[in-house]
């Protein structure tokens, strides 16, 4: 019998600590199969983030370091400028990448790091139990905006990846999502060419992955996907948002 | 060797590149600008990394970054840069990363002013982030000293896997002095690879390069489980005891001395002067200068107490070591103190007047 499925040579053979419908796991995954596919696993280092992510590296099989909040890819670049032939690359959510570490996401973005960033919104906070986060939507209710996010008292979702590529440093920025099989094919072809970029020395990549967080939801995991489609999607739209690789060709 | 003139704050880049660090992160500010400059202009020519960083919390996790994968990292900062980069110092310690800071001190608190003080000696001697820390820390005094005990931070730096703190200040910073560039060490000279930036003198077995031939490894300071921060902790505490075979001080006169002047970095310069003065006018006074604040040199402070009429400390702020003084001390005689913070110079006939009022 031909096996055509199983475990990445990447992930540890460990339960995770995500809940039950939680899209960290698939984007674990996506990442490992594409360190696997484009055999980099032993010369990856990788910087967890604080968020749900945090115990990344115990699931993941190559170098992983854990950073501040809000800091790997400040920490990335000091990685990448002593080793340029390792592949490094950031996972962070939300709140990391688009709040408490804004200035080092564009920081680095702008100074064109040859690093990979998978950054993953849910739009909300999720290890500290559900506040908003800064993509979180207009009149989503968390913790910490009991009656739905008011833009007047709490802003607007933020584009974090749109303001990115206009930034020229920039070199491959794609949104994707990993509510139905074929969103998590068309990631796993996103995640993939990021690390391409990285490879061929061409600049700064990120990937944003819409993810799915049922319980600071309020919802079932069945409806969490839904969430992604009618109500993430129309904020958030998929696809390539920036490419100077293609369009350069 | 042929002396040159230099500055304080560029004495310090020198001292750094001779150590094998090629890595520096920075953000500009007063008075220790001429740092970073030397720096941008240094790293290139020895094939090492320069970066301007965004922030002082973006410089100190950049060579938390760089340090993890074995390179020898610098950053510098003054008062209100280094009070940003107490976050990153205390994941660094956490996570056990040697590197060497800077801090070439001003008035503060708050924005303060750009004059030389001292007012930072409870942060940088008391761990000065978050959490159950030391960092050693090193107070030079003369141009000679910001090249050499900067060249000296890198070894301790890697020895005890911790942040080292260069605790100067403005005065410090911008003066010019003669002074002696050493070499590299035998070390670094012998067995360097000039094209590499990691210049390590022993290789460092944690690092994190990739997990080619080996299982992966973490680097990190998240420690979860019963009781194991707990023992995490406990552990960097014996190391903090072990740094105490670091210490180091320097004791002028003390041997028939009724008066002992202790004091660090510009106000033992100043002390140095008071108490060549003093003699000359037959006053038995010496002086003990700590140039490791931490581990503090309390020995040779407990040693003398029983036998003088008092201690003297002096400090560009309002009573900051003294403290330590006084739990050296532990009583056993009178602890005195004299300060100026926030730009103000202790002053030597002032000086003078509370020696003759201690020998009575």
């Amino acid at each position: 019998m031909k096996k055509i499925l199983g475990r990445p040579e990447s992930m540890q053979d460990v339960s995770t600590i995500y809940c039950p419908g939680c899209g960290h796991g698939i984007v674990h995954r996506l990442v490992c199969e594409v360190i696997d596919e484009l055999g980099i696993r032993e010369k990856t280092i990788a910087v967890a983030p604080v968020g749900c992510a945090v115990l990344a590296y115990q699931y993941w099989k190559f170098d992983t370091t854990e950073a501040a909040h809000g800091r790997p890819p400040a920490v990335a670049t000091g990685i990448k400028r002593i080793l340029p032939d390792r592949i490094v690359f950031t996972y962070q959510g939300d709140g990391d990448l688009a709040a408490i570490g804004t200035a080092e996401t564009v920081h680095a973005a702008n100074r064109g790091e040859n690093i990979t960033t998978i950054f993953v919104n849910n739009a909300v906070y999720g290890m500290t139990g559900g506040q908003m986060a800064p993509t979180t939507l207009i009149g989503q209710k968390t913790l910490t905006t009991p009656s739905g996010r008011d833009p007047k008292l709490a802003g607007y979702p933020i584009k974090i990846s749109e303001a990115l590529a206009q930034l020229d440093g920039t070199t491959y920025i794609e949104r994707v999502a990993v509510n139905s099989p074929k969103n998590i094919l068309k990631a796993k072809k996103a995640i993939k060419k990021a690390f391409q970029v990285q490879l061929e020395n061409r600049g700064f990549s990120l990937v944003e992955v819409l993810s799915m967080c049922p319980t600071a939801w309020w919802v079932s995991p069945e409806e969490a996907l839904k969430w992604v489609e009618e109500r993430m999607l129309p904020e958030f739209p998929l696809g390539v948002i920036k490419d100077k690789v293609t369009s350069n060709k | 060797m042929a002396k040159r003139l230099m500055m304080g704050n560029e004495a310090i880049g020198e001292g750094a590149i001779q150590a094998g660090c090629r890595f520096y992160a920075g953000y500009p500010i007063t008075p220790q600008n001429e740092l970073t400059a030397y720096m941008a202009k240094r790293m290139p020519e020895v094939n090492g990394v320069f970066i301007q960083s965004e922030s002082e919390l973006a410089a100190i996790s950049m060579l938390y970054g760089a340090s993890l994968v074995g390179a020898r990292t610098m950053t510098s900062s003054s008062s209100p840069g280094i009070s940003l980069m107490q976050e990153g110092i205390s994941y660094m310690a956490g996570a056990e990363l040697p590197c060497v800071i800077a801090n070439i001190q001003r008035g503060g608190p708050g924005l303060g002013n750009i004059s030389g003080a001292q007012g930072d000696y409870f942060q940088a001697t008391r761990g000065g982030g978050h959490g159950d820390y030391r960092t050693l820390v090193l107070a030079p005094h003369s141009v000679q000293e910001m090249f050499h005990l900067t060249r000296e931070a890198f070894d301790l730096a890697d020895r005890y896997r911790s942040p080292v703190i260069i605790l100067g200040d403005g005065v410090l910073g911008q003066m010019m002095e003669p002074m002696e560039i050493q070499p590299p060490k035998a070390s670094l000279a012998k067995g360097g690879d000039p094209e590499s930036r990691i210049q390590d003198p022993a290789k460092k077995d944690w690092i994190l390069d990739g997990c080619q031939g080996r299982e992966p490894r973490s680097i990190k300071s998240l420690i979860l489980g019963e009781n194991s921060l707990e023992k995490h902790n406990e552990r960097l505490a014996e190391k903090y005891k072990e740094m105490e075979k670091e210490i180091r001080y320097e004791a002028v006169e003390i041997e028939d001395a009724q008066a002992i002047l202790v004091a660090f970095g510009t106000s033992a310069r100043i002390c140095k002067e008071a108490m060549h003065r003093a003699r000359k006018e037959g006053l038995k006074v010496g002086l003990i200068r700590p140039i490791t604040l931490f581990p503090f040199p309390k020995e040779i402070i407990l040693e003398n107490a029983p036998r003088i009429k008092g201690y003297l400390t002096v400090e560009m702020n309002l009573g900051q070591m003294v403290e330590d003084v006084r739990l050296a001390v532990s009583g056993r005689c009178p602890v005195h103190f004299y300060g100026r913070p926030a730009g103000g110079f202790p002053e030597v006939e002032i000086i003078i007047e509370k020696i003759k009022e201690i020998l009575g």
